[in-house]
């Protein structure tokens, strides 16, 4: 089922949480919200849901008007961070509790209970758990079973809020595969929240990204990473190194290296923001004869697939240098090595934060 | 560099003796300080009600708990617990859902409101209600009109004892439900529970042995109010004398052993009530343990900022 959302404003008091927003998500869909803290994701997935009224706009499903439907009318299920488990009850009654609360007259007989809540613990690989209590298993467990419990409502939508915020790293790399495979295999249409821009990245469709009740951009996980279209798009999705520059539109450089740009530059030299990837800064010991930024090496940690080394330019500018260890190995680089640096793909936003 | 190792150990160990030595003397001193106080300030006095209620044999406590007027105290204290108990336990999660559950405005000036009780002398609560209901009072004449007594009868006594019980469940319960938060309650709307259903199966459970502690202590108090029933009562014997009144009246009277037996049989009371809440209070700090590995998005520092956090709340 698809989801429409049509310019939402919520307001908490003075701090507005969403500015107008807008939203498609395609049926079948997974999509992410990602953003920092404060930007609004939440509140705009707890709009969908219906556990806060907007303000301003509407929510529709399916192209029909959900705005003022009840939480418990729209078919959606919800997801918590801290899973919500009713604690007094088995896995199996917290998984049932969507069925038994039905009106008496489309409530399932007992025997059909049984059985869908068998399936669906199947289906979350904790067939052996009816009878446990939440406090008796794991943050992992139990977000799998705050899942089925969700999908045993046959919901329309699944809303998830930072499913895997409370749990340690390796479980959450873990659950999110297992998410990515389960949508493969139930492809019920579904919008998820996270902080975290690698779980967006790995698991999502599309990715929105918000800040500050605004959305900042909305594509695919590729194409937000290696086309964002705003400096906090930029800076929000991994690390960047940013360098403080006017920069003139007949010849873009940057400290005398030139900006190869892939986008068209305004007219003008104006203040602006230029962000290198670290893995688009190019390490040598020797300038070979070209312009190149000159540092001393700061830091290095090789401990990872990746090194990564903190560059101190003779500008006071700190910058964050990942390479290979093959190339660290050919290097031979120490702290306080001199070491030149060469930017490659460069980013050039305007201080006007548009992207140019 | 092994007599370093030693010597370093040795300083370790006299160390670690001098200040559990200094430690335990102040223990002790604190321990005992605390016993004697205790012993003078509440076992003696128990013992003594219970000596003085069984000095002139069994056979005369006996009677005086079967006096007329003891009975019909009795009758009396258990009618007022069985009025003002149920309505503050539902007024108490009714208030306590309010405040936890709903965005509110006006929060704050509620919650104190609910304490006015504590803060207010007894004596003065029963002054309003003489203000209020008594035959001069402002609606004293309506209701003589309608012959509706509530002063010097059990409906002022029932009401006298609400107004001081009011905060036990309320006051429980509001810090219980703030620290469980909202979202199970959230999670059971979403699967399609009603307002009811999500009370019964999913609210109640939750705060059940905080109730439970909440119901105790009103009770208890309830049972012992003497302040304002005393100035609502009118002290008519075997009429509007709750125990407390009774056992004041007879020991007015110099009917030592009678005031006693009766006084023994509150205090007996209110033991068996100390320990049904040292049960309640021993179920109710493992629930609460439970939640603290499971549910309360409140308590846990989360990555949310300030104002995400008020949005979900």
């Amino acid at each position: 089922m698809g989801i429409e959302v049509t310019n939402i404003t919520k307001r908490f008091g003075n701090f507005a949480a969403l500015k107008e927003v807008n939203l498609h998500v395609n049926p079948g869909e997974l999509v992410a919200l990602l953003g920092p803290s404060g930007s609004g994701k939440t509140t705009l997935l707890r709009v969908i849901a219906g556990l806060e009224t907007p303000d301003a706009g509407s929510v529709l499903f399916e192209g029909e008007d959900a705005t003022a439907r009840h939480v418990g009318e729209r078919r959606v299920g919800f997801v918590f961070q801290h899973y919500a488990l009713f604690r007094y009850m088995t896995v199996f009654e917290n998984v049932a509790f969507g069925l038994r609360v039905r009106p008496r007259r489309i409530r399932p007989p007992r025997d059909e209970i049984r059985t869908r809540v068998t399936e669906l613990l199947q289906l979350v690989q904790l067939e052996g758990f009816a009878r446990r209590y939440p406090s008796q298993m794991s943050g992992g467990q139990r977000q799998r079973v705050a899942l089925a419990r969700a999908l045993a409502v046959e919901p329309k939508v699944l809303l998830l809020d930072e499913p895997f915020g409370a749990l340690d790293a390796k479980v959450r790399q873990e659950l999110r595969r297992w998410l990515r495979r389960l949508h493969e295999e139930i492809h019920v249409t579904s919008v998820f929240v996270t902080h975290d821009q690698d779980e967006a990245l790995e698991v999502a469709d599309r990715v929105v990204v918000m800040n500050a009740g605004c959305i900042e951009q909305v594509g695919t996980p590729d194409e937000v990473f290696r086309d964002p279209a705003s400096a906090f798009v930029m800076n929000f999705l991994g690390t960047v190194n940013v360098f403080h520059r006017r920069v003139d539109s007949l010849t873009p450089e940057l400290d005398a290296i030139e900006i190869q740009c892939p986008d068209e530059l305004p007219t003008g030299s104006r203040p602006a923001r230029i962000f290198v990837r670290p893995h688009n800064l190019e390490i040598n010991t020797h300038l070979f004869g070209k312009p190149r930024l000159r540092g001393r090496v700061q830091f290095i940690n090789a401990a990872g697939p990746q090194v990564r080394v903190e560059v101190l330019t003779d500008f006071g500018e700190v910058l964050q240098v990942e390479t290979s260890q093959e190339r660290y190995q050919a290097l031979n680089i120490t702290k306080d090595s001199e070491v030149y640096i060469t930017p490659k793909e460069m980013r050039v936003f305007f201080d006007d934060g548009r992207a140019d | 560099m092994t007599t370093i190792i030693a010597d370093a150990k040795f300083a370790d160990a006299t160390r670690g003796t001098a200040v559990q030595q200094s430690s335990a003397f102040v223990r002790w001193a604190l321990v005992l300080t605390a016993v004697a106080f205790l012993g003078l300030m509440l076992i003696v006095p128990l013992v003594i009600v219970f000596f003085s209620a069984f000095e002139k044999g069994w056979q005369t406590t006996v009677a005086a708990l079967t006096h007329a007027d003891a009975r019909a105290a009795i009758r009396l204290t258990v009618l007022t617990v069985a009025i003002a108990v149920p309505l503050n336990v539902v007024f108490g999660v009714a208030v306590a859902w309010a405040l936890t559950k709903f965005r509110l405005r006006g929060k704050s000036i509620l919650v104190t409101l609910i304490d006015l009780p504590f803060s207010v002398s007894p004596v003065i609560a029963g002054m309003v209600f003489i203000l209020l209901f008594g035959a001069r009072g402002l609606l004293g004449p309506w209701l003589g009109e309608r012959d509706i007594q509530i002063i010097f009868a059990w409906p002022g006594i029932a009401l006298a004892t609400m107004f001081v019980t009011l905060p036990f469940v309320a006051r429980e319960l509001i810090p219980l439900m703030q620290a469980q938060g909202r979202e199970d309650e959230e999670a059971a709307i979403s699967l399609g529970a009603g307002g009811w259903q999500t009370f019964f199966r999913v609210t109640l459970p939750n705060i059940k042995w905080g109730l439970a502690y909440g119901t105790i202590l009103c009770t208890a108090r309830a049972l012992g109010e003497f302040g304002a029933v005393s100035v609502v009562s009118g002290h008519i014997r075997g009429e509007t004398n709750t125990l407390p009144l009774h056992v004041e009246i007879l020991y007015n009277e110099y009917q030592f052993a009678a005031a006693f037996s009766v006084a023994g049989l509150l205090v007996g009371i209110a033991l068996l009530t100390i320990a049904a809440k040292s049960v309640v209070e021993w179920r109710l700090q493992k629930s609460v343990r439970g939640n603290a590995d499971g549910v309360p998005a409140a308590q846990k520092p989360s990555e949310r900022s300030g104002s995400e956090r008020w949005a979900s709340r």
